[in-house]
């Protein structure tokens, strides 16, 4: 990972605070054992593992988390919460991550933009679920 | 037993081999299934948003109709939709401030405290009928069939909805020896497939596929059960992709639980609708002399 750069200001950002609220998570609990990383399916497809985000996250860097893939890869599977020794539930992080985007209406995938014959293909489980992750 | 059912959205178009199997294995077993007269989506994914209820309404409607037509248990097929309803029945009967809040937005309906209970039809099978009952209805047994159960999340995660022990589930497996097949152990059972990133990321959900696929086959797997329709999607779709990608992929027949009971009972085949699985499953299923 690229250098990073700390400031109190960053620390005590509103980003913080809004990760916190949506999720209803401390993120502060976490002390880095990497469980969530260690079980994660989707993280040989991820730039940032999971317990990077978080701890980029207890340190307010905000930029770093959203250029950064992981959170639209996670697929919710729940199985970093299911074996977080400290009880803090990362897929709620990561939600709470996604909103932030999604609420200012910013998609991250289009359904529009989707070709007929890949809406024909997948079964309405997949269509409804992504759509629910990943757009507004 | 008279059980309310609720389908949800895939099993009534991609997943009916799901259903007609799990109709006809049922009815076997002396269970009417009562389909709810009005249901909607549940909406697939429950949401982890702490600040966001209006996204457990639609399952919350669906708990209301139970209600209605005066039944105390809901039964899914569909892994998904029995996570979503199970986790927002808890929120109704747990969280007093979020039950205010839901039913007072859905004031036009009559209010709802979580009275329902939401069960996934392999806990009716193992906790209200019971595998010694199943057992005896079998009349082919999968004799030397070595069948891998595969979970995937939803099942599983979190606790709270948790049909079985989630880091080392059984019933699968139970359910496998009860139908005289051989269940196979393998690493892969709980892990998740990459669900609904196939519409996004599919290559990334074909290798999760690779895998799991891979890791039953060296134990000995013949053939994989699931549960859940966007697994049975993903592992299926993903086999014709990875054999053009790794010459040595053989690719496992993936079938729904439901299916293969419904071959032990020894069912008129046509109820399980094999031609929504894979041409190589039904290939598979001939060679075994499965299916005639």
């Amino acid at each position: 990972m690229a250098r990073v750069e700390l400031s109190s200001k960053k620390l005590h950002s509103e980003f913080i605070k809004k990760v916190a609220e949506i999720s209803g998570q401390n993120i502060y609990q976490c002390y880095q054992c990497g469980k969530c990383s260690a079980g994660c399916p989707m993280c040989f497809a991820m730039d940032v593992l999971p317990n990077q985000i978080i701890r980029l996250a207890q340190l307010g860097l905000e930029d770093e988390i959203a250029s950064s893939k992981t959170i639209w890869l996670c697929a919710s599977c729940l199985t970093c919460d299911a074996r977080c020794p400290k009880g803090v539930d990362l897929s709620r992080i990561m939600e709470a991550m996604r909103l932030l985007t999604l609420r200012i209406n910013k998609n991250h995938i289009e359904p529009s933009k989707m070709s007929t014959e890949t809406l024909a293909e997948l079964p309405a489980i997949a269509l409804v679920s992504s759509f629910r992750k990943l757009t507004s | 037993m008279e059980l309310s059912y609720y389908p949800g959205c895939t099993i009534k178009t991609r997943a009916r081999n799901f259903e007609d199997s799990a109709m006809a294995v049922l009815h076997e077993l002396g269970v009417n299934m009562v389909e709810l007269p009005r249901w909607n989506c549940c909406g697939t994914v429950y949401s982890l948003a702490d600040d966001d209820l209006v996204h457990h309404i639609a399952s919350v409607r669906n708990l209301m109709h139970v209600r209605k037509q005066g039944h105390e248990k809901v039964v899914t097929l569909c892994a998904f939709c029995y996570n979503t309803l199970h986790r927002a029945n808890d929120i109704m009967r747990d969280n007093a401030e979020k039950r205010f809040a839901i039913n007072s937005f859905m004031d036009e309906e009559a209010a709802y405290e979580g009275q329902v209970s939401v069960s996934h039809l392999l806990q009716v099978l193992r906790d209200d009928i019971g595998l010694e009952k199943i057992s005896a209805k079998v009349q082919k047994p999968l004799d030397g069939l070595k069948i891998a159960s595969y979970y995937g999340c939803t099942l599983l995660r979190p606790k709270s909805a948790a049909i079985d022990n989630p880091e080392n589930p059984t019933i699968l497996q139970s359910l496998v020896k009860a139908l005289g097949g051989t269940p196979i152990e393998f690493p892969f059972a709980t892990e998740c497939c990459g669900s609904f990133q196939v519409v996004d990321n599919r290559d990334f959900v074909n290798e999760r596929a690779y895998e799991i696929i891979n890791s039953a086959v060296k134990n000995g797997a013949e053939a994989i059960i699931v549960s859940c329709p966007l697994c049975e999607f993903n592992l299926r779709q993903a086999q014709v992709k990875l054999k053009q990608k790794y010459t040595d992929f053989k690719g496992l027949p993936i079938l729904y639980f439901t299916q293969i009971m419904a071959l032990s009972f020894g069912l008129d085949i046509k109820i399980n609708d094999f031609e929504l699985n894979s041409t190589e499953t039904q290939e598979w299923l001939k060679k075994e002399k499965l299916v005639v």
